[in-house]
C-alpha cells in the first residue's frame, strides 16, 4: 500500500512540474504572450485589447494558480482561432490520435513479438546478421520518411490504401481503418525493431538459465520450455519498453499525422501553431504531456502487478 | 583508448567509415559543390539522376547532390552544437545531483523526469513556436532536449565514484570540487558519455529532420535535409528518387552515429 501512495505521489509532483514547464513557456519566457498571438507589428489598441481577454494584467502566478484550477476541473479555455471551447476541439481529434496510437502499438507488438522469437529460437550467424541490419535501419530511419515509402509502395503503386485523410469510425470502420494503416505502421517500424532485438535478447539471457536446463532435463519439449516457461519470464521487461514506445508513438504522430493529413491532437498542435492559438496550443501540450506520464504510470502499476517479486520486495 | 578492439568492432568500424564519408563531403561542400546550392535551371526541372547531375535536380530545376551536400554542414552544425549544450548543463546538473544528493539531487532529477514527459520532439516544438523557428532556436530547442540523457550518466557516475578510495583521498588532499570533478571523476565516466553523446547526435538530425519537415526547424536559405523532403513530398510520384535520396541521407547519418555509440559500447562494456 505504501508503494502505491508513493507511486501517487510521484505522479502529482511530475504532473505539477509538467503544468509548470508548460506555463512558463508559453506565458513567462515570450515576455509578453499577447505580443506572441499578434506578431510584432500589432497595433497597440488590439494588444491592450487581447491582453485583457487572456487575463494578462494579472500577475503570472496569480494566473497559473487560475489556470490549473480551470484545467483540472475541466474547464480547458477557449481557442482564440476557432472560437469555441477547447475541451470540445480536443474530444473531436482525440479519437485519431487514440486509434492510431493503438492501431501502431498493436502492429508493433503483432509483427515484434513473433518476429523476436523466431530469431532468437534459430540464433545463426546469417539470421543474427540480418536482424541487426534491419533493426539498426529500423530505428535510423525518420518515421516520417518511411511514411512516404510506404506510400509510394502501397498508395501510389499498389493501389491499396488512401494517400493521405481520415474517414471517421462511424462513417465506415473499414475505411477508417485503411486511412489509419500505413500512418500506424510508419509509426510501428522503429518500434518493431526496438522490440526484436529487446525480446531476441532477454530469451537469449533466459535459454542460459538453470531453470531452462531443469527443465530441458525433466522432458519437457522445447516449444514449452519456450512459451511456458522462457516468454513469460521475457515479457516483463519488454513490458517496460513497451511503455517508452507509446510515448515515442505520440511524439511521432506529431509529424506523421502532418504526413497523412489525419486530423488528430499532432496536426492540431501544427495548425495552432500557424495560426498561434496560444491558449490552445497551452492547453494542448499539457494534455498530451498529462497523457505520457499517466500511461507511464500505469505501465509501472502494471510491471509490478505482473511480476510479483517486485511487488514483494518494497 | 581501446583502438585495438576498436578498429576490430565492425558497428564501430561501419559508422566511423559512414561518418567520415559524411565528413568529407562536408569539407568538401565547404569549397567545391557542383552547381551552387540555389542555382535554378528551369530547362531541368525534376531531372532523373544522370551524369550531369548525379542525383537528379528539384522542381526548380536546382541541383539535388550540390543542395544534399551543403546540407551536411547544416547536420554536423546541430549535431554538434545540441550535444555540445546538452553535455555541458547535462554534466552540470548530473555532477551537482549526484554530487551534493539530497534534495538537490531528488529535485534535479524529478525535473529531468519531467522532461520526458514531453514526447519526442514536443518540447523542441513547444520553444519553437514561443521563439521562432530558424536554426539557432532549433539548436537550443535540440540541446535542452539532449540535457537528460547526459544528466543521468553523470548522476550515476558521480554517485558510483564519490565512494571510491582515490576520490576520498582527493578530498583528504584538500582538493576542492570542481578539480575532484574534473580531475578524477569525469575521466572515468568518458566512455559512457561518448557513447551518449553519440546517440544524441543521431537523435538530433531526426529530430531536426522532423521538425524542418514540420516547417519549424532551419529556415531558408540555411540548406536543411528535413525541409528538403518537405519539399520533396508533392514530388513523390513524378520524381521519387527526390524523397529516395534525401531520406536515405538522413538515414545515412544516424545510423553511422547509432553503430559508432553501439561499437564504442561493445568494446568499453565488454570488461568481463
Amino acid at each position: 500500500m505504501r508503494f502505491y501512495i508513493r507511486k501517487l505521489a510521484a505522479l502529482f509532483l511530475t504532473v505539477l512540474l509538467v503544468s509548470v514547464i508548460t506555463f512558463l513557456v508559453f506565458q513567462v519566457l515570450p515576455g509578453d504572450p499577447a505580443q506572441i498571438v499578434l506578431g510584432v507589428d500589432a497595433d497597440a489598441h488590439q494588444l491592450a485589447e487581447l491582453r485583457k481577454t487572456m487575463g494578462l494584467e494579472r500577475p503570472a502566478a496569480e494566473r497559473y494558480l487560475s489556470w490549473i484550477k480551470d484545467t483540472s476541473t475541466g474547464e480547458l479555455g477557449t481557442s482564440l482561432r476557432y472560437q469555441r471551447p477547447v475541451a470540445d476541439i480536443l474530444q473531436e481529434r482525440l479519437p485519431v490520435t487514440i486509434s492510431l496510437a493503438i492501431l501502431s502499438l498493436g502492429l508493433t507488438l503483432i509483427i515484434g513479438l513473433p518476429l523476436g522469437i523466431y530469431i532468437a529460437r534459430r540464433d545463426g550467424k546469417i539470421s543474427a546478421l540480418f536482424l541487426s541490419v534491419l533493426t539498426q535501419l529500423g530505428v535510423a530511419v525518420p518515421s516520417f520518411w518511411l511514411a512516404f515509402l510506404l506510400i509510394l509502395i502501397f498508395s501510389v503503386t499498389f493501389r491499396l490504401f488512401p494517400t493521405y485523410g481520415y474517414v471517421p469510425w462511424h462513417e465506415s470502420p473499414l475505411g477508417a481503418l485503411k486511412s489509419l494503416f500505413l500512418p500506424a505502421l510508419a509509426l510501428a517500424i522503429p518500434g518493431i525493431a526496438v522490440v526484436i532485438r529487446y525480446l531476441r535478447n532477454t530469451l537469449l539471457d533466459q535459454s542460459r538459465m538453470d531453470y531452462v536446463r531443469t527443465a530441458r532435463s525433466k522432458g519437457l519439449r522445447e516449444r514449452s520450455i519456450m512459451y511456458r516457461h522462457m516468454l513469460r519470464n521475457s515479457l516483463i521487461p519488454v513490458l517496460t519498453i513497451v511503455g517508452l514506445l507509446i510515448a515515442d508513438t505520440l511524439g511521432g504522430s506529431i509529424v506523421v499525422e502532418n504526413v497523412f493529413a489525419l486530423p488528430g491532437l499532432g496536426n492540431l498542435l501544427i495548425t495552432s501553431i500557424g495560426t498561434r492559438d496560444l491558449p490552445l496550443l497551452q492547453t494542448l501540450v499539457l494534455y498530451i504531456a498529462f497523457i505520457v506520464v499517466c500511461i507511464n504510470f500505469i505501465v509501472d502499476m502494471l510491471y509490478k502487478i505482473i511480476d510479483p517479486r517486485i511487488r514483494l520486495k518494497r | 583508448m581501446k583502438w585495438k578492439q576498436l578498429v576490430r568492432n565492425k558497428p564501430f568500424v561501419i559508422g566511423a567509415s559512414l561518418i567520415g564519408l559524411l565528413l568529407m563531403l562536408m569539407v568538401m561542400s565547404l569549397f567545391y559543390t557542383p552547381y551552387g546550392p540555389n542555382e535554378m535551371n528551369t530547362a531541368m526541372r525534376l531531372a532523373h539522376p544522370q551524369p550531369s547531375h548525379w542525383w537528379g535536380t528539384d522542381n526548380f530545376g536546382r541541383d539535388i547532390f550540390s543542395r544534399i551536400v551543403e546540407g551536411t554542414q547544416t547536420a554536423f552544425l546541430i549535431g554538434v552544437s545540441s550535444v555540445a549544450i546538452g553535455l555541458f548543463f547535462g554534466l552540470f546538473i548530473g555532477a551537482i545531483a549526484g554530487y551534493r544528493g539530497g534534495w538537490t539531487d531528488e529535485v534535479l532529477m524529478r525535473l529531468m523526469d519531467a522532461k520526458l514527459a514531453f514526447p519526442g520532439i514536443l518540447l523542441a516544438i513547444m520553444l519553437v513556436s514561443v521563439f521562432g523557428p530558424g536554426l539557432g532556436n532549433t539548436i537550443v530547442a535540440l540541446g535542452l532536449m539532449s540535457i537528460p540523457a547526459f544528466a543521468r550518466i553523470a548522476r550515476s557516475g558521480f554517485i558510483q565514484y564519490k565512494e571510491f578510495n582515490f576520490v576520498k583521498a582527493a578530498v583528504a588532499r584538500g582538493a576542492g570540487a570542481t578539480r575532484i570533478i574534473v580531475h578524477h571523476i569525469l575521466p572515468n565516466i568518458a566512455s559512457p558519455i561518448i557513447v551518449a553523446a553519440s546517440l544524441r547526435f543521431s537523435g538530433s538530425i531526426l529530430a531536426e529532420a522532423g521538425l524542418s519537415y514540420l516547417g519549424l526547424g532551419v529556415q531558408p536559405p540555411d540548406p536543411s535535409w528535413g525541409r528538403m523532403l518537405s519539399e520533396a513530398q508533392p514530388f513523390i510520384v513524378n520524381a521519387p528518387w527526390y524523397v529516395l535520396i534525401t531520406g536515405s541521407v538522413i538515414t545515412v547519418m544516424v545510423l553511422g552515429f547509432n553503430l559508432l555509440g553501439d561499437g564504442i559500447r561493445d568494446v568499453y562494456d565488454n570488461k568481463s
